[in-house]
């Protein structure tokens, strides 16, 4: 077990030569977290949307389940998409356990929920200005949703960042279904996880340091978007 | 021509006017038949019966929260009344009757884009795109040289024109106009007012609501007083101005506060 100070150093330095299993790593943990956002967004945004400007029996309930569903476990969201994707599962055909997409399709149901019940919000806002533009313009629901998402877009960028950070620092899900595999399926959470059970600090935390200034960056980036977007009076 | 032969006169042209609005097949005739609107326990349109033409400007007055936006959105059946009939050209509206009306409120609703944007986006909603027909838009309007600023940066006045351009851009049988010069300068007030009689002249119906009895006087062949969700008078815009019938009106006109 090395000490704090050591370890530290070590990882400055891994970080700082672009050590190979790291790149190779943060690259893998962008790759799914990213395609996990994109997918989450596809799906989420224009469901919450929908549901922003729709009335219809059962909404409210509808809403409840999309706040409960925000908070679900990792390890339950893993552990059913492993029963599905093993071998004996309904999905068990397509091969794809231990796979990165099954660690995208893992994030991308956890975080779904997020996008939707988040964006909702957002857009149920939005639309409660531009109600009575659109019905006055006869607007089909597919151009109000359209047009609610685009005007939001820079509101929906945050939904989005936080779809990201809560795909990118859960590590349950992706460790069930992705299965930790060196060169495979090892992403940032897990290798941290792996490494610091081995007494390995430095990688353990050359990857948390890095991990950190993806999620500082990401949010700089968003929150400097929005900034430009207030100015112009986009947001 | 004497006062008297000049109002006699007034009467007679609207009440022929009022007979085409009922006999009409005319689109842009409306007519409201007993019609009310009540939330919860609260009654904010009452009976109100209405027969407008389908030419000329039609000028809704009354004091604040008398019911004449609602009077407006029921017309354009953004809301649908609690009982009673709202036609046009003897007809209930539709969608496709709506898609020949524009509407444009008090606090234009502008979308977080540009002021291009803004007009293309109706006009890509009817399925047109003409940069051309866009350009002219905005330069009837004042607004060419604005096109490419985020429109919720404009002026109120220029918010305001832009509001109508969007409108305008439907080329629309029939404008609802919810107080678009409130709270605006003079300048801007002429910019509208000349805007909406040159809308008026190219054969679009306007109906158009004001506090305002000076613009009421520049503007409106015919005047709708609403007090209390009730529509008190309806007339030629001459003979309401100088003679209201009702009390109401009366004190309206002469600037006393009317509860």
């Amino acid at each position: 077990m090395q000490d704090f100070g050591e370890a530290f150093g070590l990882a400055l330095s891994l970080v700082a030569s672009g050590d190979a299993d790291l790149v190779e790593i943060v690259a893998l943990s962008l790759r799914v977290s990213l395609s996990a956002t994109g997918l989450a967004c596809l799906i989420g945004l224009p469901v919450g949307a929908l549901v922003a400007i729709t009335r219809f029996p059962g909404r409210n309930a509808v809403l409840i389940l999309f706040n409960a569903l925000m908070g679900l476990p990792p390890v339950v969201v893993g552990l059913l998409v492993y029963l599905h994707l093993s071998r004996a599962g309904p999905l068990g055909f397509l091969g794809l356990l231990y796979t990165p997409t099954a660690m995208i399709i893992a994030q991308t149901i956890l975080i779904t929920p997020i996008v939707m019940a988040l964006s909702r919000q957002v857009i149920e806002d939005l639309h409660a200005e531009y109600a009575d533009q659109f019905r006055s313009l006869v607007l089909s629901r597919w151009q109000q949703v359209s047009a609610l998402i685009w005007d939001a877009r820079f509101s929906l960028l945050t939904v989005g960042l936080a779809g990201f950070g809560r795909a990118v620092a859960e590590v349950g899900a992706v460790m069930i279904v992705g299965g930790n595999i060196d060169h495979l399926t090892r992403v940032m959470t897990t290798a941290i996880a792996l490494e610091t059970s081995k007494g390995d600090l430095a990688l353990a935390l050359a990857l948390g340091l890095v991990l950190m200034v993806i999620a500082l960056g990401v949010n700089a980036l968003v929150q400097s978007l929005r900034m430009t977007a207030v100015r112009h009076a986009y947001a | 021509m004497p006062m008297r032969d000049a109002v006699t006169d007034n009467i007679v042209e609207f009440d022929n006017l009022r007979h085409n609005a009922s006999d009409s097949t005319d689109q842009r005739a409306l007519a409201l038949q007993d019609v009310s609107l009540t939330v919860g326990d609260t009654t904010l349109i009452e009976d109100a019966s209405l027969s407008l033409s389908g030419n000329g400007i039609t000028m809704i007055m009354g004091p604040n929260g008398a019911g004449k936006s609602m009077l407006l959105k029921l017309a354009h059946g953004l809301i649908a009344p609690t009982k009673g009939t709202v036609t046009w050209g003897g007809e209930p509206l539709n969608d496709a009757g709506r898609r020949t009306q524009a509407m444009v409120f008090q606090k234009p609703v502008l979308l977080r884009r540009s002021v291009v944007a803004n007009v293309d986006f109706v006009l890509k909603a009817r399925g047109i795109r003409d940069a051309a027909r866009r350009n002219d838009l905005l330069d009837h309007v004042g607004l060419l040289d604005h096109a490419r600023q985020p429109a919720r940066l404009l002026s109120g006045g220029e918010q305001q024109r832009l509001a109508l351009a969007r409108a305008l851009a439907l080329k629309p049988k029939v404008m609802l106009l919810d107080e678009p010069t409130a709270s605006l300068d003079p300048a801007s007030v002429l910019k509208i007012e000349s805007i909406v009689q040159e809308a008026h002249t190219a054969g679009t119906k306007i109906i158009f609501i004001t506090h305002d009895p000076g613009q009421a006087g520049r503007l409106a062949d015919d005047i709708v007083f609403v007090h209390r969700g009730r529509v008190h008078e309806h007339g030629p815009a001459d003979l309401f101005l100088s003679r209201p019938d009702t009390q109401e009106a009366r004190d309206f006109l002469q600037g006393r506060i009317v509860v």
